[in-house]
């Protein structure tokens, strides 16, 4: 029975991997999905991961995948979850590498994601107000509301965007502390 | 070098240079797979972009398993794809450890307090950021708020909502007749 929990990361892992369009952050609802369903990681567990990932290097989406992977099943449960997640990748990949010019100019494909592009996005929005909820409204934490929404605006002035998240992550932190959040 | 350990290591070094995602790794993908080893030229890697994004899963992955292939088959995409997520799993893994170690000290709670209302302000500059490319006509916009009420007011599987509107973005380019 030990496996069995590493087959369904897999198996988890596989489907946020095919399902997911558009990059690292297109994970998020998955996982916050998975999070609700499983048991395996809690909401404000999957903030941090965020934060995690943003913060060290590689692709978001197999940062959280690891992260998620070692909070289910430790170390070996890292890599089956990140294999899990680049799998349907790879198999596409190849499949479609002989005919790639094809397919990317193909009418069907990019009608298929004409209407994929936006519900991703809008899975993205409501995983972001989820965690928003969580983050500042329950129960409501004036400090952090006001943190985050002064973050928020330096993030939309055009010299301070380009800044590495990871400078607002440690800012922030320091802020939590300094202030006792 | 025998290519296929050049292709794990190299795109291992991809993967530790690259903070913040599919799109912070283009220049780094730039230097040492387009100029230095001039595995692909940049109009390949610009294609590559292209079909991560309207392919599933990582951006990174798809290209790496793409030049990996280009290069030496089926076990070349496999062995450079390995290599691009080998230093997360590594760094992270590490990491996941560390952070069970202290997470309960009280200025730990503090500081997280702190990053995860950082990450909501990060989380919405990112939305806007791919409206912009996501939602470019009317149709679009209508999907994207049906789609946002199905998942946060009615709590419908990313999964579903994802499929359905892969469906619908068909079926409405099929009443337009296939404009391009």
């Amino acid at each position: 029975m030990a496996h069995l929990i590493y087959l369904c990361l897999f198996w988890e892992f596989f489907q946020v991997g095919l399902f997911s369009v558009g990059g690292g952050l297109a994970t998020i609802p998955f996982l916050a999905d998975m999070g609700r369903r499983t048991g395996w990681f809690t909401q404000a567990q999957l903030t941090d991961m965020i934060a995690v990932s943003e913060s060290t290097p590689g692709p978001i989406g197999v940062n959280m995948a690891t992260y998620a992977g070692f909070l289910t099943a430790g170390i070996p449960g890292c890599a089956v979850s990140t294999l899990g997640l680049i799998t349907p990748s790879v198999l596409v990949i190849l499949l479609i590498a002989r005919f790639l010019q094809r397919f990317r100019h193909s009418r069907g494909v990019n009608a298929v994601f004409y209407g994929l592009r936006p519900a991703s996005v809008a899975l993205i929005t409501a995983a972001g107000i989820t965690v928003t909820r969580l983050a500042l409204f329950s129960p409501l934490n004036w400090k952090a509301v006001v943190l985050a929404a002064a973050v928020f605006l330096c993030l939309q002035i055009k010299p301070l965007g380009r800044l590495h998240p990871i400078v607002f992550i440690a800012l922030s932190a320091a802020a939590g502390v300094l202030f006792r959040f | 070098m025998n290519l296929l350990p050049d292709l794990f290591i190299t795109f291992a070094r991809v993967g530790v240079c690259t903070f913040g995602g599919g799109y912070a790794m283009l220049p780094v993908l730039q230097r040492e797979v387009v100029s230095k080893k001039e595995w692909i030229t940049d109009e390949e890697l610009a294609d590559c972009y292209a079909i991560g994004q309207c392919t599933p899963g990582v951006i990174a992955v798809n290209a790496a398993t793409y030049v990996g292939y280009k290069k030496k088959g089926g076990l070349g995409g496999i062995l450079a794809t390995l290599g691009v997520v080998f230093p997360s799993v590594l760094i992270i893994g590490l990491i996941a450890a560390f952070l069970q170690q202290f997470a309960y000290l009280p200025w730990a709670a503090h500081a997280f307090a702190g990053i995860r209302a950082c990450v909501c302000a990060l989380i919405f500059t990112s939305v806007l950021r791919l409206l912009k490319t996501a939602v470019i006509d009317i149709p679009a916009a209508a999907l994207y708020c049906a789609a946002l009420l199905a998942s946060a007011r009615f709590g419908l599987s990313p999964v579903l909502v994802a499929v359905t509107g892969g469906a619908v973005g068909l079926a409405v380019s099929r009443i337009r007749g296939w404009r391009t």
